[in-house]
């Protein structure tokens, strides 16, 4: 199922590992998978601060370390804390959940193209989110339904609902990565067709309305999104984050695994429920931004230069990606984009030159 | 690349052999797909809003002034929707196989390499800029921009050092296809008028094409059948993995050349004429090669048969159930090709590739 060889030789492409001594406990690292994630997040600190001060009216980074703190001016404060701080907070947080979500399926899956669309998130998300848009005026039944429950939740359920078929579907004494793959494949081919078909048959109003949702978009986003996402957070990334040393094991293929005495299907279970949810409440949050789940992985492992994509350094990379897409949306472009449009503008020439500069690699 | 570590294929990674055998019955097996493509074609000729004896459609095809209405139907309506849903049919078929082959990859369908993504974008330009509104109309845009996204594909994922690996491509492919989808979802963002005609493009549908866009396509989905078939000789080998092939004198970058042209052809002839069409050449060659087993001098010839019945039932079907109106087939072919799918990942393991 992989695009590179199932017997995997990460240890050559690998930088060399430093060790560190501390009396009898010792461990290795390697020095870039240090520094790169600090440097990332030093770089997310600025561009949030930037990005807190520019706008419509523009306020200097001491003002805005001020009206964080509590002190400056009254209409500083409102705007950095009221208008500005949630919609960079749900930035952040949806670039950090889809980050970590797409290093956690791109691990588990084998395959540099798998994303949380391949596990039906997007999808099902897209068919509860265009559904209330597009039938939610009509009156019926199931608009009633469906506009009672909101659109970001319409979305969450759509998405997990379609991430549960899927797996259910996968489910055959055990879960195959090769087989849930491509269930999720067929099943998410179907969602995009049935939107697809919303699209058509609704008043071209609520199509612009929907397609504005698909392309993943942080307008009038604030603290109503952030606040569940980043409980979500708060119980999913450390899950995710002691996953990895399970994940460094599962990489190698699951008999290895198997015998190296992790117990397969359960931490597969775990890997797969715990991406879901993160992707999930990124997309209820904000729409599917997709390009950031697939591709910051592959930048994150290039820059650290593993064998596989780092958990933390995606995470902080996707936030990073999306607060300076974001920031770029509003302040740059003539008019605002989604968020969406320019992550997939600013990201994808990125790929393409660490593709076209870097060395030969067919690991993840 | 597969075996590159794994020299001799083990239990797990060796290909299955299909459910076809021998050289007999697997040439039993294409005559028989060939036999049921040609009573698809005629169902797809008979049935419609208004159904039309076979003993009609027969007299209809032979004589082009045999009186009534059915005649001018058939001649004028049926017989080209069908016709060019058998080269749509036989072009993603083949350029599915082709497109698995090469990448080895079982999710890989032909938008891996920015076809639907380049075909959508120049459509996308001929409405906004040029004003165009019939699927007819962005057969040349959208086939130009197939072919230029395919070859940026392939400049970008051959420049870096390793070459053009499978990886590489599709990786740029990908990325590729993100920033095309982009672009044209800031036109469609900005201009409503834009959206309103391209959401009917987006979904693949066979209806609405005039009769001359089957001949328009035709040349290129004949040349990239050929390249195709060409190439399948080649694409075995390549599956041994791109050390051994060499070893065994194969030109692996000439192979990869050829297999890509086919693709980009048959891909980007039939996304030019019917709009994107995604589930024939992601789901057929999977049909295919648990039929014919791994060996592409088999797979794609059936792949590129399924491919016909597959999209003509589609296209059937979605005139059937929404009478008087009808379903676009791409839709009809995701909602109907799904469990049939997900019931064959189940009932046997696939081909690894």
């Amino acid at each position: 199922m992989t695009l590179a060889a199932p017997t995997r030789t990460p240890a050559t492409h690998a930088r060399p590992r430093r060790t560190l001594r501390v009396g009898p406990v010792s461990t290795t690292y390697r020095r870039r998978s240090l520094v790169v994630p600090v440097l990332v997040l030093l770089l997310l600190l600025v561009v949030a601060a930037l990005s807190l001060g520019r706008g419509d009216y523009p306020i200097s980074v001491p003002e805005v370390l001020g009206a964080l703190a509590g002190t400056g001016e009254d209409t500083a404060r409102f705007i950095v804390l009221e208008l500005r701080a949630p919609r960079v907070a749900v930035a952040v947080l949806v670039g950090l959940a889809l980050g970590v979500s797409g290093a956690l399926i791109q691990t588990f899956a084998r395959n540099p193209l798998a994303s949380p669309d391949v596990l039906g998130v997007t999808g099902g998300a897209a068919i509860g989110a265009v559904s209330v848009i597009v039938l939610g005026g009509s009156g019926t039944t199931a608009a009633g339904v469906l506009g009672g429950l909101g659109l970001p939740a319409a979305a969450l359920l759509g998405g997990l609902v379609m991430a549960g078929l899927i797996f259910g579907l996968a489910w055959q004494s055990g879960i195959d990565g090769y087989r849930l793959v491509l269930v999720g494949v067929g099943l998410s081919a179907m969602a995009q067709a049935v939107v697809s078909y919303l699209l058509t048959r609704s008043a071209l109003f609520d199509a612009a309305a929907a397609n504005v949702w698909l392309t993943g978009s942080l307008n009038g986003r604030g603290w109503d999104q952030a606040l569940p996402l980043a409980l979500a957070l708060l119980v999913l990334l450390p899950a995710a984050l002691a996953m990895t040393r399970v994940l460094s094991v599962l990489q190698f293929g699951d008999e290895t695994a198997r015998a190296l005495g992790v117990r397969v299907p359960l931490a597969q279970l775990a890997v797969v429920l715990v991406a879901v949810g993160l992707a999930a409440f990124a997309v209820s949050a904000a729409g599917p931004i997709q390009f950031v789940a697939l591709v910051v992985p592959q930048i994150a492992v290039r820059l650290t230069g593993g064998s596989r994509p780092p958990l933390l350094t995606s995470g902080l990379l996707g936030a990073l990606l999306l607060t300076a897409s974001d920031l770029v949306a509003r302040t740059v472009l003539p008019e605002t984009f989604p968020v969406g449009v320019v992550t997939a503008v600013v990201g994808a020439p990125y790929l393409l030159w660490l593709l076209v500069r870097g060395r030969r690699r067919s690991t993840l | 690349m597969a075996q590159r570590t794994a020299a001799r294929p083990t239990e797990e990674t060796a290909p299955r052999p299909g459910l076809l055998r021998g050289t007999g019955s697997r040439a039993a097996g294409l005559w028989v797909l060939l036999v049921v493509a040609v009573a698809v074609c005629a169902l797809s000729i008979s049935v419609g809003t208004r159904p039309i004896g076979l003993g009609t459609v027969w007299h209809a095809l032979l004589d082009a002034s045999a009186p009534g209405d059915e005649t001018v139907i058939v001649r004028q309506l049926r017989v080209p929707r069908t016709l060019l849903g058998v080269l749509a049919g036989l072009a993603l078929g083949a350029s599915g196989a082709l497109m698995q082959g090469h990448t080895r990859n079982p999710l890989g369908d032909p938008g891996l390499l920015g076809v639907t993504a380049g075909a959508a974008f120049a459509v996308v330009l001929s409405i906004s800029l040029l004003g165009l509104r019939t699927p007819s109309a962005y057969i040349w845009p959208a086939l130009v921009g197939a072919l230029l996204a395919s070859i940026a594909v392939f400049a970008i994922g051959s420049a870096g050092r390793g070459g053009a690996t499978p990886v590489s491509l599709a990786l740029a492919g990908s990325a590729l296809t993100y920033l095309m989808f982009a672009l044209v979802q800031s036109v469609t963002i900005r201009e409503t008028t834009t959206l309103d005609a391209y959401r009917f493009w987006i979904v693949g549908a066979l209806a609405g094409r005039e009769a001359d866009v089957a001949v328009q396509v035709a040349p290129f989905v004949v040349v990239g059948l050929v390249l195709a078939v060409v190439n399948a000789p080649a694409l075995n080998l390549l599956g041994l993995g791109e050390d051994v092939a060499r070893g065994l004198g194969q030109r692996v970058w000439l192979a990869r050349v050829v297999g890509l042209a086919a693709l980009t052809l048959l891909a980007g002839a039939a996304t030019a004429a019917c709009g994107p069409i995604a589930f024939v050449g992601l789901v057929v060659p999977h049909v295919a090669r648990a039929l014919t087993g791994p060996d592409h001098r088999w797979l794609i010839p059936a792949s590129a048969l399924l491919g016909v019945i597959a999209l003509l039932l589609a296209d059937v079907l979605g005139r059937v159930v929404a009478r008087p109106g009808e379903l676009q087939v791409g839709i009809v072919l995701a909602v109907v090709g799904t469990p049939f799918f997900i019931a064959l990942v189940r009932r046997r393991r696939l081909v690894q590739l």
